[in-house]
């Protein structure tokens, strides 16, 4: 009986793990494909039919166009400016907020708490949204990507959940010693949330690091581009790299491989970090679902 | 989030006339804090809501918001028109159509993987499938629908696979029967990894003595999943079921904008979409808020009844 079912179970394993594998191919095959274009020598890359399961050749022309590019390089510049930029301001006023919402006793607790709720569910929509941002003298800057999406109001509430363990005994503790509510938040509250904080920092740095449609709503000059959006008008809209002086034979050719090393170079530092930083990821991800 | 509305609820009574003056001058700290975040909110949120009102007027630049005139039909005529155009039956159905296949496709995926990955016994293995499977939530949308774009041409990857089963190559993006697949199947390997995590949070809630009194009892791998893992996990899917209908006409427009054509109109233009287009591209302000108000009006309502049938079913809600 007991042999029967462990041969059974067995099997059963056996078979998951064989989905899992091939799960886990079709999950990172598409980057993987990416990469091996992104070296593969052009000339080989355009006679060759089916997938690749090694580069064919070794050619880093199409990394050294790209990485000596100004268009990249400029949209490189604008990424970093709106994520070190955005992420001080997000991170301050969503301390604030949330701290703020935390500090129940107080009269306009339930009001100021419904303020900020009611954003969920209701927005002014695309065009008033546009027009806001128009009248305020932010258009064509880079602010215009940076402002208005200063608080999630999601991140905000995993923020206040956190908070909100922290046991009030610590609070009073500080008030009898004279510190205000702003020691309470940096001397207390922060320096208790690091996994949180981290993970406010992740989520708004992927944030920033992924959008493109604010800027392509609000940017009209090229040169204030970020990465995103330069790489959707080469890979979507069909748009030619501008490679500038560089000689090129034939760009046609090398265009597979050009944008291959594109998605490279835009996904590496994600790449890079996420491994290391998924269980605070994850962990914004069971504070979030805990908020009930 | 309940609980605090109850606590706030108890404290608001019996304070004497005085108490706001009072709080103010103890809490005035915690108010001088606030001020920013409602700057913000004002500006960015409020301020924008006020905007709607344009749904019902002609938008002059040179008049601004509020000067410009009220349409006529007592303002509605933004909204008499869209519905008259043959754009709301399209955008409509195509909008409920991708969140319905969204739904009975991509729903079950992430309760199938959380169950496979916890009957993974080498926690090794179960750790690096997590790490890979949520990887793609991570890929920019850029950056996917740059190599679907890629994927889809009629020499791209997907032709090439097609090829070995003797299909003929078709540039995929631009067949309208292809793009919901296409579309919704990206979707799903873009989330189910990272959707997962909810529910193994959910698993690793429930008591292990009753996997162990069910092994006694002789209970196989499938019965225990059948009858404690399910139904442990059940309240996690009801509330994230309900949520999802919830959510059945609100199809963001940021994936589609950068995978449609006007070729493939007939099958991806969704209400936002729509939205973006005649706002945007042509510019008509007032006409493109009308269709956004529509739209939001639905999804309110039926994020309100989602949220009330949860109550009612599960006890737990959002708001």
């Amino acid at each position: 009986m007991v042999n029967a079912r462990s041969k059974g179970d067995r099997i059963v394993d056996i078979i998951i793990i064989i989905v899992m594998i091939f799960l886990g191919v079709i999950m990172l095959y598409p980057m993987l494909y990416e990469l091996m274009v992104s070296f593969s020598e052009p000339a080989e890359l355009i006679r060759h039919r089916g997938l690749l399961i090694w580069p064919l050749g070794f050619d880093t022309t199409a990394y050294q166009l790209v990485l000596s590019n100004h268009q990249i390089l400029t949209g490189y510049a604008n990424t970093l400016f709106i994520l070190v930029v955005g992420l001080v301001i997000n991170i301050t006023l969503t301390c604030l907020g949330a701290y703020c919402l935390t500090r129940v006793h107080i009269y306009w607790h339930r009001l100021m708490t419904m303020f900020v709720l009611i954003t969920m569910y209701f927005s002014g929509g695309l065009i008033p949204m546009y027009l806001t941002v128009r009248g305020l003298q932010m258009y064509n800057t880079l602010w215009s990507v940076i402002i208005p999406t200063a608080i999630s109001t999601y991140n905000m509430i995993i923020l206040r959940s956190y908070f909100s363990s922290i046991p009030e005994s610590l609070v009073e503790s500080v008030f009898i010693d004279g510190g205000g509510h702003m020691t309470v938040l940096f001397k207390i509250f922060i320096p208790l949330s690091l996994p949180a904080m981290a993970v406010m920092v992740l989520y708004y740095g992927v944030g920033h690091w992924n959008s493109w449609f604010n800027a392509n709503l609000y940017l009209q000059d090229r040169s204030k581009w970020p990465l995103q959006l330069v790489l959707r008008n080469i890979l979507i809209e069909g748009s030619n790299l501008d490679l500038g002086g560089a000689v090129v034979a034939d760009y046609e050719m090398l265009a597979k491989s050009l944008k291959a090393a594109m998605v490279i170079v835009t996904t590496v530092p994600i790449l890079v970090i996420y491994p290391f930083l998924q269980k605070y990821f994850v962990g914004g991800m069971m504070i979030g679902s805990l908020k009930e | 989030m309940a609980k605090n509305k109850k606590s706030g609820a108890t404290k608001g009574k019996g304070r004497k006339p005085g108490a706001i003056r009072l709080d103010f001058q103890k809490n005035k700290a915690v108010y001088f804090m606030f001020l920013p975040v409602v700057i913000f909110y004002i500006t960015f949120h409020y301020y924008p809501m006020s905007g709607i009102i344009l749904a019902f007027k002609d938008f002059k630049p040179a008049l601004g918001i509020w000067g410009s005139p009220f349409t006529g039909d007592f303002g509605f005529e933004h909204f008499i028109d869209f519905f008259g155009s043959s754009h709301a039956a399209r955008t409509i159905t195509n909008t409920i159509l991708i969140s319905f296949y969204q739904i009975i496709f991509g729903f079950p995926m992430p309760i199938i993987l959380a169950i496979m990955l916890n009957e993974l016994h080498n926690r090794k293995f179960k750790k690096v499938m997590q790490t890979v499977t949520y990887f793609p939530h991570f890929i920019s949308t850029v950056v996917v629908c740059g190599m679907l774009t890629e994927f889809c041409l009629s020499d791209g990857l997907f032709n090439q696979i097609g090829g070995f089963f003797g299909a003929e190559p078709v540039s995929l993006l631009s067949q309208p029967k292809y793009f919901r697949t296409i579309y919704v199947a990206s979707g799903i390997w873009q989330s189910m990894g990272w959707d997962s995590i909810i529910y193994l949070a959910a698993i690793a809630g429930i008591d292990t003595q009753l996997y162990e009194a069910a092994s006694l009892d002789g209970a196989g791998r499938f019965r225990k999943i059948w009858h404690i893992t399910l139904p442990g996990i059940k309240g996690t899917i009801v509330i994230l079921f309900i949520m999802a209908i919830g959510k059945m006409m609100s199809v963001g427009s940021e994936k589609i904008l950068l995978l449609y054509n006007p070729s493939t109109y007939q099958t991806a233009d969704v209400i936002s979409t729509y939205v973006y287009r005649k706002g945007l591209l042509d510019q008509d302000y007032s006409y493109s808020t009308a269709v956004n108000l529509f739209n939001s009006v639905i999804n309110f309502v039926l994020v309100f009844l989602a949220n009330a049938l949860s109550r009612k079913l599960t006890e737990t809600s959002l708001f």
